[in-house]
């Protein structure tokens, strides 16, 4: 058992009555609709006791756990429960599970990104189970005057054995509820797990399949009035006067106008986007009205002019230029060669490289490239919000409420506890809205019209607003002795507006002379997180070049890797390796074991790939066939250390989605600009990957370990476009450098 | 704007709407069944599938004068209590990340075993490649489908 002390996560265990703004109000809508099962449960409890702000116990037993974190489709409203309710020790068929809405002071972290809901909420939520299942045994140690050491509890149930009595949770939890929080408990051992570790279905299942309003989409209310907004056609541009005349005359149109999200002097988080700062709003009775106006707006723009705005990060304040003037994608590419030939910043240097190259037998150098990519969530961007003089209610999808509430208050000029954010499920986030610039645009409107508004984004709107993945390159260079030792090697990785190197992750460690240096452009397209920032692109990059230095070595790929890991780990070069790499080899041995690597099938073309990011450990093999010309992948194996999986079904089902987005975004993703213009508006002209191009299976294992855990949205994408690239290799002779891989591929016999 | 009398979900519905107004918003806006998803306006992405006497059909582009008395299901009507063997397919492989491309995707899943109650592997490849899912759930609504089939 692991003692920790309750008070290092104080604030959850705050009563939810003791705080401003009183109890939680419960309403029989969501109760009805969000048992996670459909065994037979209890019925609803007359009276509700907080033992903290996650969990609340009914007379009857019944448990209701917050999840904390906002949901966008990695399941953390079935996962996260799923740790409180076993430390809490109760049946999973009487939990209820409620998403909880922004509140800073109740939960510890309520942000959903990075792939560390589960990893940062692990120890916080088995406390918070624990120390409410102890105040439970505290209390009937109290009424059945024993001592708290011999009350067992299981399932909901408390006994004691001595004296044979036993109550359930729901007849001790008025008094446990009014006991003191326990300065230290007890966590369970791992072997006592009886939720985590045991899959358990999506406890939104059954509202999703049957259609029930559970995104901000879907959010009406009485007097709501529908707005959209019309964004400059280019970066580079902003509004010069707008004709809003004919807008305003189309039925059904209440106001047309413009607004400033945020003012130039307003100091910005990394959060606040500096898109497009001023925008025209069009506000109606319906959606389609709305739509039908905002064609007839008439509006002028001009080219806008450089701009300096201060961005407060984690090293202070800090004043960026927003760069005036038109760019296209042939432009930058011009400029990413001239910067790619220029000196970079040293990110990390080991040994003597220079000397190194001059020595080898044999130098391979690769370069390596990627577009913009758009996110694309299904759920295009919007916002519900009613402003009033004295109190703001934000409804959206939002991946960091706690990042975007700064912009409100200062926008809305309101203190932030007159800001309410509730978190609405969302239709995707994939990064994207981590950025909660719509939640501004929606209040600021519903400021203006005094009243409750739902601010919609066409999909046009939403696919050319831009905060895109950058776009990035990067050229590798490896030296091989004679014996085909790896000796050095070498990676230069730039990009618009950030370089995408990670100077400490492998193969930095397994070899003794390396340099690793980073150079960026400037530009006033924004970009923003999108699945695995970085890694996405550098992960394929450096594990398609791995498979031709192998190639080039002589050497089988997965055991040229294991091999570089064997060196890492008995002889490490340098101090700042950011990677185990026993576990890093682990998932190679178990990746290749599960595919019968070594008896692949005949007709089979193979790539593997293997990458470290956000914590967790990722070895994949992907089988490509052609058939009729048309590359068909029939198989993805991936093995994944996340240490102990939370719910083996749902992790696997975020496997498979990460790989499937993987290849279809290495295939086909794409954005371009021609005059600052986004070529790609609609799903017409932009290809995300279909039914008919997904893996005909996917398999996915886990290493069996008992470490703590780690998250699963994002590691599983970036190592799909190396196991893409490299079968495609095996099955064209033909190595794939540049993304989307598409493009190539239409040059070739292939048609895609 | 018209006054037009539509059925949907067996019920009577009568809306005031100017006659190009896609079912899509009609459904949304006026008669609150939010489960028929917007998702690009333009038929791309299946986001919107309902049945128009039984066929799938994306909600959309099709204006509301074009409807006429034919019987309009919505994701709400698929089923009474949830239940129809596709929903209960779709829970059993516990298909859904984010949900918002799933009520479509489970509409043009019922037209087709409406059409075919046994479709090859190909068959459901194609009926369902006019439906996006971003969250890449690709593998397991084949396999509902499947097991809904089957049933």
């Amino acid at each position: 058992m692991t003692l920790v002390k309750t008070n290092l996560n104080r604030r959850s265990f705050l009563k939810v009555s003791a705080l401003a703004g009183g109890g939680m109000m419960l309403s029989f809508s969501w109760l009805a609709g969000c048992k996670p099962s459909s065994e037979e449960a209890l019925s609803l409890p007359k009276e509700w006791f907080d033992l903290n702000s996650y969990i609340k116990i009914g007379d009857n037993g019944l448990v209701t756990l917050m999840s904390p974190n906002p949901e966008f489709g990695s399941n953390v409203k079935t996962s996260m429960p799923m740790i409180l309710a076993d430390e809490l020790d109760v049946d999973w068929k009487n939990v209820i599970v409620k998403q909880a809405d922004f509140f800073p002071e109740r939960y510890d972290r309520q942000f959903t990104g990075g792939s560390q809901g589960i990893r940062q909420g692990w120890t916080p939520l088995r406390t918070a189970g624990a120390t409410a299942r102890q105040m439970l045994v505290n209390a009937a140690a109290q009424q059945w005057k024993v001592s708290a050491e011999e009350i067992t509890t299981e399932a909901g149930m408390l006994h004691h054995k001595g004296s044979g009595q036993q109550a359930s949770y729901g007849e001790i939890a008025s008094l446990a509820a009014t006991l003191p929080v326990p300065e230290e408990i007890n966590l369970k051992k791992f072997d006592a797990f009886h939720i985590i570790g045991t899959s358990r279905k999506n406890v939104e299942g059954q509202n999703i399949v049957t259609g029930k309003p559970l995104f901000a989409m879907d959010r009406f209310q009485e007097g709501m009035l529908v707005a959209m907004i019309a964004h400059p056609p280019a970066f580079g541009l902003k509004v010069k006067s707008v004709d809003v005349a004919a807008a305003k005359a189309m039925p059904g149109i209440r106001d047309v106008f413009t607004f400033q999200t945020l003012s130039d002097d307003y100091e910005r988080n990394g959060f606040d986007t500096t898109t497009f700062t001023e925008l025209v709003a069009i506000v109606g009775n319906t959606t389609w009205e709305v739509m039908n106006a905002k064609k007839a707006l008439t509006v002028a723009w001009e080219e806008a002019a450089d701009k300096n705005v201060v961005v407060k990060g984690w090293n202070g304040a800090e004043s960026i230029l927003i760069p005036g003037g038109i760019e296209s994608t042939e432009g930058h590419k011009t400029r990413m060669e001239e910067m790619a030939r220029k000196t970079a910043e040293v990110l990390r240097k080991d040994g003597d490289p220079d000397a190194a190259f001059k020595k080898a037998d044999k130098v391979i150098e690769r370069t390596y490239t990627a577009p913009y990519l758009a996110h694309n969530c299904m759920e295009p961007r919007n916002c519900f919000a009613h402003v009033t003089a004295d109190k703001a209610e934000i409804y959206g999808p939002i991946q960091a409420p706690e990042f975007i509430m700064q912009a409100l208050s200062a926008r809305l000029g309101l203190p932030k506890e007159k800001i309410q954010i509730n978190l609405a499920r969302m239709g995707g986030g994939f990064g994207q809205r981590a950025y909660g610039h719509h939640m501004v645009e929606a209040a600021v409107i519903s400021q203006k019209m005094n009243a409750p508004i739902k601010m919609i984004y066409t999909r046009e709107d939403d696919m050319t607003y831009g905060i895109y993945r950058p776009t990035y390159t990067a050229t590798y260079r490896a030296a091989l002795d004679k014996d085909n030792n790896l000796i050095a090697f070498h990676v230069k990785g730039g990009g618009i507006p950030e370089h995408p190197v990670s100077a400490n992750r492998f193969p930095a460690g397994a070899v003794d002379n390396y340099l690793a240096e980073g150079w960026k452009l400037n530009s006033n397209i924004t970009i923003g997180a999108f699945r695995a920032p970085r890694s996405n692109f550098i992960g394929g990059a450096e594990q398609s070049f791995m498979d031709e230095v192998a190639e080039l070595a002589g050497k089988d790929p997965i055991e040229f890797r294991l091999e570089l890991l064997r060196r890492a780990k008995n002889n490490p070069v340098g101090k700042d390796n950011d990677y185990d790499p026993d576990r890093y080899a682990g998932v190679l041995q178990l990746v290749r074991e599960k595919s019968q690597w070594n008896e692949a099938p005949s007709n089979v073309h193979r790539g593997v790939s293997a990458y470290f990011c956000h914590n967790t450990y990722v070895a994949e093999v992907l089988d490509l066939v052609i058939k009729d010309n048309l590359p068909v992948v029939e198989k993805v194996y991936a093995a994944v250390d996340c240490g102990i999986v939370i719910n083996p079904d749902a992790a696997r089902n975020m496997g498979e989605g990460g790989i499937v987005d993987g290849i279809g975004n290495a295939l086909f993703g794409e954005m371009t600009f021609v005059d600052g213009v986004p070529q790609k508006s609609n799903f017409d002209k932009y290809r995300l990957i279909r039914q008919k191009e997904a893996p005909k299976a996917i398999e996915i294992h886990f290493v069996q370990n008992d470490l703590e855990p780690t998250g699963l949205g994002e590691p599983l994408f970036p190592p799909v476009f190396a196991a893409v690239a490299n079968a495609l290799y095996k099955a064209t002779g033909k190595r794939f450098y540049d993304q989307p891989f598409v493009n190539d591929l239409q040059t070739s016999e292939m048609r895609m | 704007m018209a006054i037009f009398n539509l059925n949907i979900n067996g019920k009577k519905q009568q809306v005031e709407v100017d006659p190009a107004t896609p079912m899509l918003w009609v459904l949304r806006d006026h008669l609150q069944l939010v489960g028929t998803k917007y998702g690009c306006g333009i038929a791309q992405c299946g986001a919107c599938t309902i049945h128009l006497e039984g066929q799938a059909m994306r909600s959309c582009q099709l204006p509301v004068s074009a409807v006429g008395e034919q019987a309009i299901t919505t994701i709400e009507g698929l089923s009474e209590k949830g239940d129809h063997p596709v929903q209960k397919a779709w829970l059993e492989h516990d298909v859904p990340q984010c949900g918002y491309c799933q009520a479509g995707q489970i509409m043009t899943a019922a037209a087709l075993l409406n059409s075919n109650p046994d479709p090859s592997e190909e068959e459901i490849e194609t009926a369902m490649n006019g439906n996006i899912c971003r969250c890449g759930t690709y593998l397991r609504i084949k396999a509902a489908v499947k097991t809904a089939a089957a049933s």
